[in-house]
């Protein structure tokens, strides 16, 4: 019979629902709650750096493959998420050029140079932030509180220090807001990370939906809030120091949306214990002894380093290998 | 109630309800029928018969002296047509007996005549042989050879395999419900070679009736348990099934029988009740026809050389061109390019699926999720033997122990950028063989 059509190849025949577009979609849903707490309280400006951020990686990542004749891949919203990403990570004060910049570094540089995705050895939205931070550290730390920005910044803003720049100072935490507005979010910082309420949210959704697994944000937040309960500074109490320290920085977006990327994160669970724990540690160390009030974002960049090295570390048992060992006993 | 499984795996839409309510029906043989000769695992056979000569029902048609080998038989009475070269489901030419049938059946000559208590372990082994039962699950090993282990292995568990945790497959299903009374004395001749060992039936849950009346029935016959499994692909693949019915993992490289277990498929164990106790050589198996283009899915009792084609045309037919034709479940069968090919001993089921349900997403590079990782049964981590394939790496393929992949489909299953990752292993294993 003329079966010209019928399609020969290899099982299996059947393959499963989920696609890498249909996973940056449910990681980008996740992210909504807190795009509209990043609206809520800093205004529309807040949705205008995410646009700027968001249509500057879709067209530097189109124009890149274009220009290099590769297949253009735009849809499957891994750059449309690096760009919310990246405009969670600064503070709405910002310039509008500060995201261009950032999309390029993070999209250009970090993510295409090596290969495109997959292939980027740190998170590209995060490698974004550091060097923005690096490049531009007023303008990059210019946070406001929240309500007083609408689209256009009005010029007698004042800027406020953040919840863990006051505690870095060791002093003045009378100043601290209560634990209870920054589990809403209602504090200065940058634009996706004031809301842990929004973000466990988002987490508690993407753990649902099996889109990642909650071994890496426990591992982090739990180290973050263990070694903040032990260590608690000056005259904070252990309970308070966890509070201030979980719910504030970028913690829980860190945790759930920057450390859980794929692409740098370990692939086995073991590995990605290790990697919670490690960034756990890291912004632990950073907050305490170094230089800046927040370590999340470095903390990240070094375990994202270092996830190589873990998945050759960790390997699996395989099956079948445990009963010769006891044999040999 | 205790469900056992095994660690890791996937979680398939079953898709058995087109044809799990389907009474096994038994299909009248086609005029002509085509015997491949090669049928099991092992050393080739040789026909026995020449064109011209008239041969009865279960008359053998083939064999060879060679050890690891079974014969063949004619499931139906009629006159060798021609012997040449024909189509196999596994899609190349293979010498191949054609019978035309008579339509009359006339059977031969049992194979055997004696009660089992009548005969020794070797005899049975012996009659196991000639009638020429393998492994019905699709391997096609030889049975008589793996029930006569080494001296030095110990068979303390025999497993029976009722998982069919393949989508679409119900044939398993339909003979524990059908017939479990074969099922259970086909056990029972399993356990007379094995008299110490424990006799487990493994059924997954979503086949409830099954167990049902399999625990009804099985208070008859002491010393055999019913087991319920969890409804996870592939609980049925043999080292996985070992691991939840016993907790034991097979050595790597090993066989079942290296921890005294022995694994059966349900339809295998009915053919040995009918060879022991009824003289019949395997002439017939249950044959599930599924997939949304068959305008009658459902099981068929099929004479083993009857063509595709006949089987579909008894179903109804088809509705539309097929995308895709498998032979076998839809994670691990083979996809064939004509219906004008014959049922064989492995053949559990044809598959006729739509281009909807064929479709093939196109490849797109790893992100790493670590997906493959979480659903390997084996704990191997395919998206980087994938990448040694490619890369054609082969020293770290064997590194990363490529030889213990079981080629469930687990990995290419769950892969989200639709890498062919189980099919890269395929060939990276054959590679890394005659790699030095």
């Amino acid at each position: 019979m003329a079966n010209s059509n019928v399609i020969v190849s290899s099982s299996p025949h059947i393959k499963g629902k989920d696609t890498t577009r249909g996973l940056m979609i449910d990681v980008l849903v996740a992210l909504a709650p807190a795009l509209i707490c990043g609206v809520f309280y800093f205004g529309f400006r807040a949705l205008f750096i995410t646009s700027v951020s968001v249509l500057s990686c879709l067209i530097f990542e189109y124009g890149w493959q274009k220009l290099l004749k590769k297949p253009v891949m735009i849809s499957d919203c891994s750059a449309a998420l690096t760009g919310v990403l990246l405009a969670f990570n600064m503070p709405v004060t910002v310039p509008w050029w500060i995201p261009v910049i950032g999309a390029f570094v993070a999209v250009v540089i970090v993510k295409q140079l090596f290969g495109g995705i997959g292939c980027n050895f740190m998170n590209p939205a995060l490698a974004g932030r550091a060097f923005l931070l690096a490049s531009w550290p007023v303008l990059m730390t210019n946070f406001v509180p929240p309500f007083t920005t609408g689209f256009k910044l009005s010029a007698d803003v004042v800027s406020s220090a953040t919840p863990l720049a006051i505690i870095k100072t060791g002093t003045g935490f009378e100043e601290l807001p209560a634990i209870r507005q920054m589990f809403l979010g209602n504090i200065g910082g940058c634009i996706g990370e004031t809301s842990s309420l929004a973000l466990l949210l988002g987490g508690l959704y993407l753990i649902l939906r099996r889109v990642i697994k909650p071994h890496i944000p426990v591992a982090f937040i739990g180290t973050v809030a263990a070694f903040s309960f032990l260590f608690s500074r000056g005259s904070m109490s252990a309970v308070e120091s966890l509070g201030y320290s979980v719910f504030g920085g970028g913690l829980m977006l860190g945790a759930f949306f920057m450390a859980t990327d794929y692409v740098t994160s370990p692939v086995t669970t073991r590995g990605q214990v290790i990697m919670g724990v490690g960034c756990g540690f890291i912004t632990f160390l950073i907050r305490r002894f170094g230089g800046y009030p927040e370590g999340v974002s470095y903390a990240i960049l070094l375990m994202n380093i270092a996830t190589p090295l873990i998945d050759k570390w960790c390997r699996p048992k395989k099956f079948g290998y445990v009963k010769k060992k006891t044999v040999k006993q | 109630m205790q469900k056992l499984t095994f660690k890791k795996g996937i979680h398939p839409n079953d898709r058995k309800e087109q044809t799990k309510t389907c009474s096994i029906e038994v299909l009248t043989p086609p005029e002509l029928l085509y015997f491949p000769l090669g049928q099991h695992i092992g050393a080739p056979i040789e026909p026995v018969v020449r064109v011209g000569d008239k041969v009865l029902m279960g008359q053998k048609i083939a064999d060879s002296t060679a050890k690891m080998t079974v014969p063949l038989h004619s499931s139906v009475s009629g006159v060798v047509k021609d012997i040449g070269l024909y189509l196999h489901p596994s899609g190349i030419k293979v010498p191949t007996i054609v019978i035309e049938n008579d339509g009359l059946d006339t059977p031969a000559d049992p194979i055997n005549i004696w009660h089992i208590d009548l005969l020794d372990s070797d005899e049975i082994i012996q009659i196991i042989r000639e009638a020429g039962i393998v492994g019905m699950g699709g391997a096609g090993f030889p049975t008589h050879i793996k029930l006569s282990p080494p001296l030095d292995k110990h068979i303390s568990r025999i497993i029976v395999n009722g998982a069919e945790c393949e989508p679409y497959l119900t044939s398993d299903h339909r003979v524990m419900l059908e017939t479990p009374e074969e099922v259970l004395e086909g056990l029972l001749v399993v356990k007379h070679l094995f008299p110490d060992a424990k006799a487990y039936i493994g059924v997954e849950e979503n086949k409830s009736d099954a167990i049902t009346l399999l625990k009804q029935r099985v208070k008859a016959y002491p010393g055999i348990e019913i087991l319920t499994l969890a409804k996870k692909y592939p609980q049925g693949a043999e080292k996985q099934l070992i691991y939840a019915v016993t907790g034991q993992e097979v050595p790597s490289g090993g066989l079942p029988m290296d921890i005294g277990c022995l694994v059966l498929n349900i339809d295998t164990v009915s053919s040995l009740y009918r060879a022991l106790a009824m003289g019949q050589p395997l002439m017939r198996r249950i044959v599930t026809v599924s997939g949304n283009l068959v305008e009658k899915p459902g099981n068929y009792s099929v004479r083993i050389g009857t063509p595709f084609r006949h089987i579909i045309d008894s179903a109804g037919g088809l509705k539309d061109e097929p995308a895709k034709i498998i032979m076998g479940g839809p994670m691990m069968g083979v996809a064939g390019y004509s219906l004008d090919v014959p049922v064989v001993k492995g053949t559990s089921s044809i598959l006729l699926l739509s281009k909807e349900e064929a479709r093939v997403l196109p490849e797109t590079p790893c992100i790493r999720c670590g997906k493959c990782v979480d659903a390997c049964p084996m704990n191997l981590r395919p998206l980087l033997l994938n990448a040694y394939v490619l890369a054609e790496q082969w020293d770290k393929c064997k590194k990363e122990n490529i030889f213990d992949c079981i080629e469930c489909g687990c990995c290419s299953y769950s892969c989200p950028a639709k890498r062919h990752l189980v099919q890269s292993i395929r060939v990276g294993k054959q590679r890394t063989k005659n790699h030095r």
